[in-house]
């Protein structure tokens, strides 16, 4: 089976397949306090403000958007490395914002991480062998001399070479670290991962190697992913369905095509559009719909529509008490539903 | 005509203890008046240095410029004075970095900062100056001009921060402009407002305008011409059409095959260069691209320093470095 045939094959599955991960009305909020002798708390930086999605088995889910909208956030949130403030996340049948201690601890064999830093995200005086094996100790699996093997294996899956388990993160580039980085994940068979902008911090040749890297082994392990990132043409080439965030939101979700060929609300064409393509014939007749602004504190959000305030139909737009929810506007594509924001 | 900056064989090393860093390794190029040359290259490939080497801006120790020249406007670069240099530095070329926050002093308001530039070179005095910093504030989009004068950069978004970057640099009407880097530490719609303000001014200004950038969107939008760079060297050269419609170079054909590109209609896997690019302090004899190359097996290029590849003229205007087996196409 081909690779080519193997991701249709996957894409098509995501299309019938069950949910494993639902999120439905999480809100993260991060308490600022203040005070001299007592620390008082003042305000919450409103870094997720109520979400809902779902993630097929077998399926990628990219979550796309700029700093500060929540996207890593998110990711976090749904492994439990952050307990949200409210909402329910609910993983496979179990909820997981109900358990603690071991029994939390188990599930997290099911769901692992990839980090954006290929630098902090490896404890530097732990040898591959010792990263690799650690999530095994934990969870108890592949004892004695099944260890190695499968310490060998998963090192050879990721494209390392077994003899270099003895070495040290430093000896590496970043891009075979963040190949450690996916060993590691992936040592627990687990069935779901957050990529949290996984080769944002790789050089343009390199990140081609990991993106294809992560898609083999999806195929080969059976893997279901949140993908996180801003660079939305790597997201569109990974993902089946594309999440846009904004400021704790999300104002559009669709399948990656569609959302490409058909973007409703004004934020995701202004994306689309900031998006520089390798081209300059294509580039010289593209829109540039260029936003006025900068991303308003989640401290303060604005009430209501928060992209009202960037949106050009600011001047006519009533949106300022509801907040919009999601509205299916074509099937499987989703919009949050400003008025103004979701017209041309 | 001559062209407005001509580097002519420019070398740069690093003397470090493990070794001497070819970082610009044998560059040669130029840039017209008003026009937008893109220097693209991955990281390590030396166009940041050639940058700096152009405004003698190399720490020395450890680096410095040995050999090639520097021709601007006429004047030999390498060989002006530090006095004649500083006259040149911020008047008649300027920089923009990629890092705005760390570019801008945190004590000095904006206000201080912008006038800085226009009393020294213009001699400016203080209302005068202050007059302009409002203008310029104005010119690069930044809402209430007359009080964002007297704040302090940590007051300032970053994208709001490389405006006055861009102010800063263009305040005194220099004739080339470096940006290096400009918008890669910043959010996709805010490097767009970023990138169409340097577009609009440097054309109504009439700016040469030297990008250097590893993202080959950026490259496609905004250049006219532009110069590829692996190891230290030049491998390609031509106009942004030519290059991406063109490619010559394996280098630069694998480049371009492994970026994903938002307007792909099929999911077509990514191609890849294999392995990495090479450690600089290592003397790199023959072609420096073929450990990579996929023709590696069948690559004739001598391994002397003397038979380097050259750049060859394949089509009007478009340059590529002359290794047989890097030319061909698969």
């Amino acid at each position: 089976m081909t690779t080519e045939s193997a991701t249709t094959q996957g894409q098509s599955d995501a299309k019938t397949g069950e949910t494993l991960l639902s999120v439905k009305g999480m809100k993260m909020y991060f308490p600022v306090t203040s005070g001299l002798f007592v620390q008082r708390k003042v305000a919450d930086v409103r870094a997720v403000d109520g979400i809902s999605f779902d993630v097929k088995k077998g399926e990628t889910l990219g979550l796309v958007g700029e700093s500060g909208c929540g996207k890593s956030t998110t990711g976090r949130a749904i492994l439990q490395l952050h307990r949200p403030t409210e909402g329910s996340v609910n993983f496979d049948g179990t909820e997981l914002t109900e358990l603690k201690g071991a029994g939390l601890r188990r599930f997290r064999r099911r769901m692992q991480m990839i980090f954006q830093d290929p630098f902090s995200s490896l404890n530097p005086r732990m040898s591959v062998a010792q990263i690799i094996s650690e999530p095994l100790a934990i969870h108890g699996l592949y004892k004695g001399a099944e260890r190695r093997d499968r310490l060998d294996y998963i090192l050879n899956a990721v494209g390392l070479n077994p003899t270099y388990a003895r070495r040290y993160p430093h000896e590496f580039s970043g891009g075979q670290r963040q190949r450690i980085g996916i060993g590691r994940a992936l040592a627990v068979e687990p069935d779901f991962i957050v990529c949290d902008e996984p080769v944002s911090a790789l050089d343009v040749s390199i990140q081609a190697q990991v993106v294809n890297l992560l898609e083999d082994l999806q195929t080969q392990f059976d893997l279901t992913y949140l993908f996180i990132a801003h660079d939305l043409s790597v997201v569109k080439h990974i993902s089946d369905r594309i999440a846009v965030m904004y400021l704790g939101h999300i104002v559009e979700l669709a399948e990656s095509e569609e959302l490409y060929l058909n973007p409703v609300h004004a934020y995701t064409r202004a994306l689309l559009s900031a998006i520089p393509i390798p081209d300059p014939i294509v580039e010289r007749d593209r829109e540039r719909i260029i936003l006025e602004g900068d991303v308003p504190s989640p401290l303060n959000p604005p009430k209501g529509c928060v992209f009202r305030t960037r949106c050009t139909k600011k001047d006519q737009c009533k949106c300022s008490d509801t907040v919009p929810v999601l509205e299916e506007v074509e099937p499987g594509h989703w919009v949050a539903n400003c008025s103004c924001c979701m017209t041309k | 005509m001559a062209r407005l900056l001509e580097v002519e064989d420019l070398q740069t090393y690093f003397f470090t203890d493990e070794g001497t860093v070819r970082a610009v390794d044998g560059v040669s190029w130029g840039i017209d008046e008003g026009e937008t040359l893109a220097l693209v290259g991955e990281s390590g490939c030396g166009k940041s240095v050639t940058a700096m080497s152009i405004l003698r801006l190399i720490p020395n120790p450890p680096g410095r410029i040995v050999g090639g020249s520097i021709t601007f406007d006429g004047l030999d670069l390498l060989s002006v004075s530090d006095a004649e240099m500083r006259a040149i530095r911020g008047n008649r070329i300027a920089m923009i970095f990629q890092e705005p926050m760390t570019s801008l002093n945190p004590v000095l308001t904006i206000g201080q900062q912008i006038r800085e530039a226009v009393q020294l070179h213009l001699g400016m005095n203080d209302d005068e100056a202050n007059q302009k910093a409002v203008e310029l504030l104005q010119m690069v989009g930044i809402p209430e001009a007359e009080q964002r004068i007297q704040d302090y950069p940590h007051q300032f978004s970053g994208g709001m921060r490389q405006r006055v970057m861009i102010a800063m640099a263009l305040s005194c009407d220099p004739k080339l402009l470096i940006a290096d880097e400009p918008t890669t530490a910043l959010d996709v719609t805010i490097q767009a407002q970023i990138l169409e303000i340097m577009a609009n001014l440097s054309s109504e200004l009439g700016t040469a305008v030297l990008v250097i950038t590893h993202n080959l969107g950026v490259v496609a939008r905004y250049a006219d011409r532009v110069n590829v760079m692996y190891a230290g060297q030049i491998v390609e050269s031509g106009s942004a059409v030519d290059i991406f419609k063109n490619p010559q170079h394996a280098y630069t054909r694998g480049l371009m095959a492994s970026v994903p590109r938002l307007d792909d209609t099929e999911h077509t896997r990514l191609a890849t260069i294999e392995g990495q690019p090479p450690l600089l302090v290592q003397e790199i004899n023959g072609c420096s691209f073929r450990p990579r190359c996929t023709r590696e097996s069948g690559c004739n290029c001598s391994t002397t320093k003397e038979n380097n590849p050259k750049l060859v003229e394949v089509e009007a205007g478009h340059w590529v470095a002359d290794c047989p087996c890097c030319m061909t196409s698969d």
